[in-house]
């Protein structure tokens, strides 16, 4: 598993600083063709959020599926759709809401300053004349989030009404699918990780985190879903890390405050060296937990997209072979990674979890 | 680099999702199926523990039985040894009562003889001394026939009681 891993995150640098510097070494070009392909921009667009769930493009034309657009401004809240940008990203389609411009740049939407009726860009293309209002819209990977929260809820409801179906409490039907992989959180998981007497409290939060990531996960490899890459998005990872730290904390008791302030059993200078550490250990915890499973699954969809991206890149069909071979091997592994990194997303809040509440022993 | 940067809108819509998701399914799903699991699992473990009493139990009763019929075979043993002794004594009793009143009745018939016998003797003495009185009777009539005879013997007697 480790192995794998730290393969899966060499992949993943290697091909991200060759992603970029093919980038920025393109990017002059870009001015001068649009129809050339960048790989670069392709894999990004797909990585990351997007206003719209975009489909398929025929003859040219994009079909996407419009999400709506929330925006807190000056003004107040704004609401339109996002198919009022008419699937543009370069900042070129104004959207006139509230007596306020509106422009959607690489995917994230600007309100120009007063009085602007044009974007203008600096010389290493930033935006000059704009600036970004709180931005709560339903972009695809909300809407994908609440597509996969929607099948948690009807797969575990469900499972859980066929137990008071049956008066012996014999698992059937979904049950018998979500009860082995209950018990797996229960028994692999919390038990073995925080100990007989305190799994009880976590469960919910476990369970839950562990299905929520691992669907997600799925979800983010089906490619008619177009890859919305939820839990590939640092502000997801950074989330669900946040409520394992906010757990971790608030159910430390003095035995844990001990270990991180004044390590019991060293001596005094040591005692002093050691609380810096530890104090940054509490912070470096929850930040890997981030990092690993954004790396992780964004490095996934970074390999896929880059494979499929030979054909371009070549201009020649005969590389297709190849690529589909390739990706497909790829995805294979990925299927496994999805469920390993949910694993491991939630073992090693278990395991904090077990730090917080472990009882001084002697 | 936008790409790590956690964008405020999803987080806003992650934890909102995530919080909601986890009550829900805590009050709807984790609760009745973790409650059902650990409610099974409690109920094999009684089954099992209640399986292996019986099976306890059952092994005593096989012992019990064993042990009954042990006690049994063995009482069963002991009636038929008291019974044979019983015999044996029974059959030794009757032999010996049956020596004892044979011994008896031979010794009363023996008595019997004896007497009978004696009785004969004297029937026979009686009739020895009958019949000799009679033969002397006849005797003495036909010696005492004669006068002269008769008279000598008055002569003997008379002598032979001389008067001493």
């Amino acid at each position: 598993m480790m192995t794998l891993n730290t393969l899966k995150k060499r992949l993943f640098f290697t091909l991200f600083i060759a992603v970029f510097s093919f980038g920025f070494a393109s990017s002059e070009k870009e001015t001068e063709g649009d129809k050339e392909f960048n790989p670069k921009e392709m894999i990004l667009h797909h990585v990351k959020d997007a206003y719209g769930m975009h489909i398929i493009d025929i003859n040219g034309h994009p079909i996407s599926i419009p999400l709506p657009v929330i925006l807190w401004t000056d003004e107040g809240l704004t609401t339109f759709m996002s198919s009022e940008f008419h699937h543009d990203y370069n900042g070129e389609v104004i959207v006139e809401k509230n007596g306020q411009r509106f422009v959607n740049f690489h995917e994230k939407v600007y309100v120009l300053n007063e009085g602007e009726s044009e974007v203008k860009f600096d010389e290493d293309h930033h935006l000059i004349n704009a600036e970004r209002p709180i931005d709560i819209s339903i972009t695809r990977n909300v809407f994908m989030m609440w597509v996969s929260i929607t099948v948690l809820l009807l797969l575990f409801i469900s499972a859980a009404r066929r137990y008071k179906k049956s008066e012996e409490y014999v698992p059937s039907g979904i049950a018998s699918f979500v009860e082995p992989l209950i018990v797996f959180v229960r028994d692999e998981i919390a038990r073995p990780m925080i100990g007989e007497s305190k799994y009880k409290r976590y469960m919910p939060f476990l369970l839950t985190i562990f299905f929520f990531i691992w669907i997600n996960n799925i979800f983010g490899l089906i490619p008619i879903l177009n890859g919305a890459n939820l839990s590939g998005n640092i502000a997801f990872t950074f989330t669900l890390a946040v409520l394992t730290f906010i757990i971790t904390t608030v159910s430390g008791n003095k035995n844990y405050w001990k270990h991180i302030f004044w390590m019991p059993g060293v001596p005094v200078p040591m005692k002093i060296f050691l609380m810096p550490i530890e104090i940054i250990g509490m912070f470096v915890k929850p930040i890997s937990l981030m990092i690993r499973l954004f790396a992780n699954i964004t490095a996934g969809h970074v390999i896929i997209l880059a494979l499929m991206s030979l054909i371009f890149v070549f201009k020649t069909v005969a590389i297709a072979p190849v690529s589909v071979a390739f990706s497909l091997f790829i995805t294979v592994i990925e299927i496994i990674v999805t469920a390993i990194q949910a694993y491991i997303f939630t073992i090693l809040s278990a395991l904090y979890f077990g730090m917080a509440t472990e009882e001084e022993h002697h | 680099m936008d790409l790590i940067t956690p964008e405020f809108g999803l987080v806003f819509w992650t934890l909102i999702t995530f919080l909601l998701l986890l009550f829900i399914l805590r009050k709807f799903a984790w609760k009745p199926i973790l409650g059902a699991v650990s409610e099974r699992e409690e109920g094999i473990k009684e089954a099992l523990a209640s399986a292996e009493k019986a099976r306890q139990e059952m092994e005593n009763l096989n012992a019990d039985n064993q042990r009954i019929l042990q006690e049994a075979r063995a009482e069963r043993e002991a009636m038929l040894k008291d019974a044979r002794d019983m015999k044996n004594k029974m059959i030794a009793d009757a032999k010996e009562e049956a020596q004892t009143q044979a011994s008896k009745m031979i010794e009363q018939a023996q008595a019997a003889i004896e007497s009978e016998k004696k009785s004969a003797m004297n029937e026979l003495k009686n009739h020895v001394a009958e019949l000799s009185i009679e033969i002397a009777e006849k005797v003495v009539k036909q010696e005492l026939a004669q006068d002269s005879k008769q008279l000598k013997l008055v002569e003997d007697m008379l002598s032979e009681t001389t008067l001493n």
